[in-house]
């Protein structure tokens, strides 16, 4: 049984739609070499802008479109699965969020909007841009949820069901929570602010005590939500810190706050003093407001992690153990367990990780480890959750479900770049921890000074001390900067997953490259076509091949195909396919044979090597019975932008190092095309590894950029790594920084990136140390009201933020 | 200027219906896409009024 996928030429099945293709039409799309039919010049329009933005992976497979595609997702409609995101408040309404997956721009969001509020009964649409989170409410006896989806999957986007428990989802809240305290003190303090205008105005041209008592007292009331509500954030962290006995800057910001209401309130009912609720007001509203962009700038990078993780399959079909005719159900991938048996058809995800029991086939695991050439993978081999079957089924017992998944361990560590904080974040963190506890001090000196020199002056000199001190400026500097740096990243396809990749990359003296699948796309293109027997031409032999390879959805398969282009195909029967080593079939009578060394061998006891491996994937034979006919040689092309990237290295300083496992004169070729000197190839990862270490010893610090699981300990040994993968690809372990789209560009925009924001967090810095500097003494020396304190410091977080958020736009210097 | 006693708690009261159309807004979603809208005029919309039978 041959591969599910037939010679696309012959189907009548619009390739974009599903529709059939009407007979007086010859409309055609080329994707990935292929040329696919389509019904109609919308469709082809679509299916080339998919193609072009990159994004052909979501088109799937032909064994998983059409009514098994249906049938699989029917597993969506049953109750118990249903329970955990599908919310129904009554028998004719159910409402499900779904995570998006392949929307780039808005139109894509439009389309899908129109065409899901097209089907009966779905009563609302909404898809929010900035998330691509869709909420659709519709009625669950007119529509089935596995129709939306199949919907979905028919306009060449994924839909994936939404957990409410995910940490989006808990960003969400903690954000409208956020959002809800900066309303109030923003409503409540602009009457406040009022009131202080009357109140100052009064100060200066008299006023009657009855009406300065009425507006102290009603500031006192429109105040309190403000300081009860929405100034909570900053007292409970600084409660909580100084029960573990550290200081952190909520600790000053309370106090201040604290003090200046209590005084506030007391010169109210005592008749004499000044009132601050005017500062204590605009205080809240503006640190409230600052801390609102930074996470908001923290959200958006946290959606992107999210998506990754729904790269797992969501159904599966599990046999039953004691049928020797092998039948099966199909099931919610959740329900897995250890042991069972499922059946993963040429096309699907695999569900679980698992051995293989039956079956021979090759699978893609660039959704785990960017490598884009398949694997095979026989009986008694490992498969990874998430890898997608190419070829042929296999039978697979399962090892690992859920948390216990390779693909589990990635997400893990990809949330794990929350939580670290660069070098220079880490410095700040440290002084400004020594520097409140100076502040303190400071702070309660001056209040005994001037106490003892002009009483009157000790309250508002304090804690006009205490608000400008707080180094606000200086700690929102870097988290915004890195934050917004980060999420215009990501929009670019790079996802960092550790929090010193910004700042290494700035250190970085030598580039590493990895070549096949790094600099190379890793789509092999057919080179050479050496007829053996000078009575065959190179036409001859590649018909031969074609007609065979037709069957086959291997990237050698892909190669001849492509090579052989429009021409007629004589035609192939009895067609058998051994993924991983070639194909057979007859043509014309003539039983023949396209593979590798062994697999002529095995199918015709000849023996032809001829200078090439046994069982080397980038030359294979074409033979009939009796003799070898024709070699043929395939190349991996380099990248499109891979020469650009290297030449803006180049004009930055920094040295290129070619380090690869390939042949030698494949690689000087590739290396000379782009312009790499430095080349090193035949190298084990041990061997790279070595490499990389003698530079190092150097003195050099070094970038290696490779793809993925098979260089773990090579990308583990660099100061910096970044996994270069395919359109939805996810790399492994060792990698801090995976790029999501096959772009190289990327790491020109990174580098680049990296620098502007080191110069933002510098300038941020510094504005921040030379505001205090000078306001501190300013302050403890009394020329400081206590709303002018809270105006300056509210300021200079501002403008820090400010400048952070330039880093949202992308830079122009790296081309991108 | 006794209206004052007047004025500055009806002043006080409009803040808290503001407060609490704020809150309303942000339980209902409002502040949840601000790219979203901006796309949307954009769009052309075709579709069809739900009590005819469009297709």
């Amino acid at each position: 049984m041959g591969s599910a996928a037939t010679a696309g030429l012959t189907t009548s099945e619009c390739f974009q739609c599903g529709h059939p293709v009407p007979p007086d039409t010859s409309y055609a799309v080329e994707i990935d070499g292929r040329l696919r039919p389509v019904c109609c010049q919308g469709c082809a329009t679509v299916a080339r802008a998919t193609t072009a933005a990159g994004r052909q992976a979501v088109y799937p497979t032909s064994s998983s479109r059409g009514p098994e595609a249906l049938h699989e997702l029917k597993v969506f409609d049953r109750p118990d699965v249903q329970r955990s995101f599908v919310h129904h408040s009554d028998e004719r309404t159910s409402e499900v969020s779904l995570l998006l997956e392949g929307v780039t721009c808005a139109g894509c969001v439009s389309l899908i909007e129109h065409h899901l509020a097209r089907l009966p009964g779905v009563d609302k649409v909404e898809v929010n841009y900035s998330t691509r989170r869709a909420r659709i409410r519709w009625d669950a006896l007119q529509t089935r949820l596995s129709e939306i989806l199949t919907a979905v999957r028919g306009l060449g986007y994924d839909a994936h069901p939404y957990d409410q428990r995910s940490r989006q989802e808990s960003l969400e809240r903690e954000r409208k929570q956020l959002l809800r305290r900066l309303g109030v003190a923003g409503v409540f303090g602009m009457q406040v602010m009022t009131l202080a205008v009357a109140l100052y105005a009064g100060a200066w041209s008299g006023i009657e005590s009855e009406f300065k008592d009425f507006f102290q007292r009603m500031s006192l009331l429109l105040t309190a939500p403000v300081l009860f509500y929405s100034a909570q954030p900053f007292f409970r962290a600084a409660w909580a810190a100084a029960s573990k006995r550290t200081i952190v800057m909520d600790a000053p910001i309370s106090l201040g706050i604290a003090l200046a209401f209590g005084a506030s309130v007391w010169a109210t009912f005592s008749g004499h003093g000044h009132v601050y609720y005017d500062s204590v007001v605009m205080f809240v509203f503006f640190l409230l407001g600052a801390r609102y962009l930074e996470l908001s700038a923290r959200r958006r990078v946290a959606g992107a992690t999210d998506i990754v993780a729904y790269a797992a399959p969501q159904t599966a079909i599990r046999l039953n153990p004691d049928d020797p005719a092998r039948t099966g159900a199909a099931i919610a991938a959740i329900e897995l367990r250890v042991g069972d048996l499922v059946l993963i058809r040429p096309g699907d995800v695999v569900p679980a990780d698992g051995d293989v029991v039956e079956g021979r086939s090759t699978v893609n695991e660039s959704i785990l480890t960017g490598e884009t050439l398949p694997q095979l993978r026989q009986v008694g081999d490992h498969v990874l959750e998430a890898s997608v079957n190419s070829e042929s089924p296999l039978i697979v017992r399962v090892t690992g479900t859920g948390s216990d998944t390779v693909r589990s361990e990635i997400q893990r560590l990809l949330d794990r770049a929350e939580v670290e904080k660069p070098r220079i974040a880490q410095l700040a963190d440290q002084i400004a921890g020594w520097f409140l506890g100076a502040v303190l001090i400071l702070a309660a000196g001056t209040a005994l000074v001037w106490w003892y020199y002009d009483p009157e002056r000790w309250l508002p000199t304090t804690v006009a001390l205490l608000v400008v001190a707080c180094p606000c400026a200086l700690s929102l500097a870097t988290p915004t900067a890195i934050a917004s740096s980060v999420s215009m990243l990501l929009g670019k396809g790079a996802l960092m997953t550790r929090g010193h990749v910004l700042e290494t990359l700035n250190r970085v003296t030598h580039f590493v490259f990895d070549k096949t699948g790094t600099l190379t796309t890793g789509h092999l293109r057919l080179v050479e076509a050496r007829p053996l027997d000078s009575n065959r031409s190179v036409e001859d032999c590649l018909a031969l091949a074609a007609s065979l390879e037709r069957h086959s959805e291997h990237p050698v398969a892909r190669a001849i195909v492509e090579a052989a282009g429009d021409r007629p195909l004589p035609a192939a029967t009895r067609i058998t396919n051994r993924p991983g080593a070639g194909l057979t079939g007859v043509i014309e009578g003539e039983l023949i044979v396209i593979g590798t060394p062994n697999h002529l061998q095995a199918c015709t006891g000849l023996e032809f090597a001829e200078g090439m491996e046994l069982d080397d994937m980038t030359s294979v034979v074409l033979a009939n019975e009796k003799e070898p006919i024709c070699v043929f040689r395939f190349a991996d092309e380099p990248r499109e932008d891979a020469a650009d990237v290297l030449q803006y290295l180049r004009a930055q300083s920094r040295s290129l190092v070619l380090l690869t496992g390939d042949r030698q004169t494949a690689s000087r070729r590739l290396a000379s095309q782009l312009g790499i000197e430095d080349v090193h190839a035949g190298l084990t990862p041990q061997q790279k590894l070595q490499h990389i270490r003698a530079l190092q010893a150097k003195g050099a610090v070094v970038a290696m950029i490779g793809d993925g699981i098979n260089d773990a300990p090579v990308l583990g040994g660099a100061q910096v790594s970044i996994a270069v993968a395919g359109a939805t690809a996810l790399a492994a372990i060792s990698a801090d920084t995976v790029l999501l789209n096959p772009n190289l560009r990327t790491i020109a925009v990174m580098v680049e990136t990296a620098r502007r924001t080191l110069n933002v967090i510098r300038q941020s810095m510094v504005w921040a140390a030379g505001y205090n500097l000078i306001a501190i003494p300013a302050a403890a020396l009394g020329y400081v009201p206590p709303w002018l304190a809270a105006l300056g410091m509210s300021a200079s977080s501002l403008i820090v933020v400010a400048n952070a958020y330039r880093l949202r736009r992308s830079p122009a210097a790296a081309g991108a | 200027m006794e209206i004052l006693y007047l004025l500055v708690p009806l002043a006080a009261v409009l803040a808290m219906v503001i407060a609490a159309g704020f809150l309303w807004a942000i339980a209902t979603g409002q502040f949840d896409d601000l790219e979203g809208p901006a796309h949307q005029i954009l769009m052309d919309d075709d579709r069809v009024d739900p009590d005819q039978d469009g297709s």
